[in-house]
């Protein structure tokens, strides 16, 4: 235990670092993530179960282990 | 020194018969899986269609404890159903009128994740063939998920050759602390609630589709008052030196990711148990309720009660396990869960946790409860939708749906572990370094020959002598490096069934 506090202790201030160092990378990806959920969310208007309530309503399965 | 944790998966499928009026779950999972069998039997794919399960040796009323609490039931096995043995070593049946199918016996997490994913696309080549026999407006849909959001759940469990010598209530306390907090990266993510008591309105969104649904901390059961930890003695192997342990309480995961950690951090855990190199017992005062509080906290830091009056987190608990873990690697090594996937089980454990740490959302691309998130969040933001909005459950469902054309995991931008052709091939490739080899390729070699096959013995018929049955209690052996020259060299099953003696 007392290692991986040292270690994760130590961990902020190198992260800080390369925060301060990939700030605009970071941003960057952001976007990208952004963007892609975007795509995402379109596609998923397309492949949406037609009538998705009514399949979800009589989704019903017998128990299982 | 901890043995190998040989592993393997059995999936509970959710199947729908849509186009008919009254379906019955039992006949479209018979149909479903017949006709795979007959697209491979047309196809030439030797062996297996035609081999049947061999129920001799099954036991599942058997009780780690040695006898079971009076009132318990024993599950029931169910003979006269569909039952193949696949030529990739693995099995596929109707159970619990679900499909049901169990991987081959693994060396290693990695093997597993292949073996799982596997697994899927034989479901999906299964909804194929059944497509081209039922009449036009009839489908089968599958969804590798564990409840219908209406109380009713069915399950992907886990199985891990362990060493008999081990006690079993030392098991109980290290793997019930590894299965109530290792749920914060298996959950594959669930809207809504289905424990008694509790609606949507309490818990919107929660980490697991299984935690509602277990009611003991230890139990023979698996259908009702399913325990935590549950003590079905059935090695499927030599039972004076094995146990199976059985694990009923995981999610089915869409990330190979969540797959290979669930599989690799519990082997890990299991070895250090067997190996006594986990000094503290986390102990928590009520496990059914800390499986609980874990799934149903989004922001992980619900602090669990322990026996001693202290209280822990999840993350807390996993921090000191991979931190044993990585002693334990340095102190043991990793034979006892494969070298290579070992590695990559340490690496990736921490990296998930030092992600759920910091930012979860970080983890849409790894962790299940997160991918899904991601997806009904933006949804309700761009629909603004309520939490309980059917479309948010229509989601949430289509996540697990096994059509290539509907799957939203699939779209999920979730990372792979596997590539298609390791995958393709393991749909009727045995793996080489288990006992599942020696099956597998029998029954693609002498098919014909083979009467009956299950986990740990294979029946032959070679003409006017009595069926000779091939005992494999060991689960490490009948691999491709032990017997692979000798079952090349032989040309029939009566020179194979003579060289080994039997």
């Amino acid at each position: 235990m007392a290692e991986r506090e040292q270690k994760r202790k130590a961990a902020p201030a190198t992260r800080e670092a390369e925060e301060v160092a990939e700030a605009p990378a970071k941003t960057e990806s952001g976007e990208k993530l952004k963007a892609e959920l975007d795509d995402l969310l379109d596609e998923i208007d397309d492949v949406l179960e037609q009538n998705a309530e009514d399949f979800v309503k009589s989704y019903v399965q017998k128990g299982g282990q | 020194m901890a043995i190998r944790k040989y592993v393997g998966i059995e999936t509970e499928f959710g199947i729908v018969h849509r186009g008919v009026a009254d379906s019955n779950p039992i006949a479209a999972s018979s149909l479903l899986i017949n006709a795979y069998l007959a697209d491979l039997e047309r196809s030439g794919e030797a062996g297996g269609p035609k081999v049947g399960w061999d129920f001799e040796d099954e036991q599942p009323g058997h009780d780690a404890r040695g006898s079971a609490p009076e009132g318990t039931l024993a599950p029931e096995v169910e003979t006269h159903l569909v039952n193949a043995v696949l030529t990739n070593g693995a099995r596929y049946y109707v159970d619990h009128a679900h499909p049901e199918l169990s991987t081959p016996e693994c060396a290693d997490a990695r093997s597993v994740v292949v073996f799982d994913r596997a697994a899927e696309q034989i479901l999906v080549q299964s909804m194929r063939a059944a497509a081209s026999l039922l009449p036009p407006g009839q489908e089968l849909v599958i969804h590798k998920n564990n409840s219908d959001g209406k109380g009713n759940s069915y399950g992907c469990h886990e199985n891990y050759l362990m060493d008999r010598s081990l006690p079993f209530h030392r098991i109980v306390s290290h793997a019930t602390a590894h299965f109530v907090t290792r749920q914060i990266f298996t959950g594959s993510g669930k809207v809504g609630c289905e424990a008694l008591g509790l609606t949507a309105a309490d818990v919107p969104y929660q980490l697991t589709q299984r935690a509602d649904f277990f009611e003991a901390d230890v139990g023979l059961e698996t259908t009702l008052k399913r325990p935590i930890i549950n003590t079905r003695d059935e090695p499927h192997a030599d039972p004076q030196k094995y146990r199976r342990l059985h694990v009923i309480c995981g999610d089915a995961n869409m990330s190979e990711v969540a797959t290979f950690l669930k599989v690799g951090t519990t082997a890990l855990v299991l070895s250090m148990a067997e190996d006594e190199q986990l000094p503290r017992e986390f102990h928590f005062q009520a496990p059914v309720r800390a499986m609980r509080q874990v799934s149903y906290d989004l922001e992980l830091g619900r602090p669990l009660e322990l026996v001693d009056g202290t209280t822990v987190t999840a993350l807390e608990v996993q921090w000191e396990l991979l931190d044993r873990a990585r002693k334990y690697a340095d102190s043991h090594g990793l034979e006892s869960v494969g070298e290579e996937a070992g590695r990559a089980t340490l690496e990736r454990w921490e990296a998930v946790l030092t992600g759920l740490e910091a930012d979860p959302s970080s983890l849409a691309d790894q962790v299940d409860w997160v991918a899904k998130r991601r997806i009904l969040d933006g949804y309700r933001e761009r629909h603004d939708l309520e939490w309980d909005d059917p479309r948010l459950a229509a989601l949430a469902l289509q996540y697990h749906d096994l059509r290539p054309d509907k799957c939203l995991a699939a779209r999920a931008g979730l990372q792979r572990l596997t590539t298609d052709a390791e995958v393709t091939a393991a749909m009727v490739e045995p793996p080489d370094d288990t006992r599942a080899w020696f099956r597998g390729t029998c029954l693609r070699k002498f098919g014909p020959s083979i009467v009956a096959a299950n986990w740990d013995s294979m029946v032959f018929d070679v003409g006017s002598d009595p069926l000779r049955r091939v005992p494999m209690m060991e689960p490490g052996r009948g691999t491709r490096a032990h017997v692979g020259t000798l079952v090349a060299e032989c040309s029939s099953a009566y020179e194979l069934l003579q060289r080994l003696g039997s």
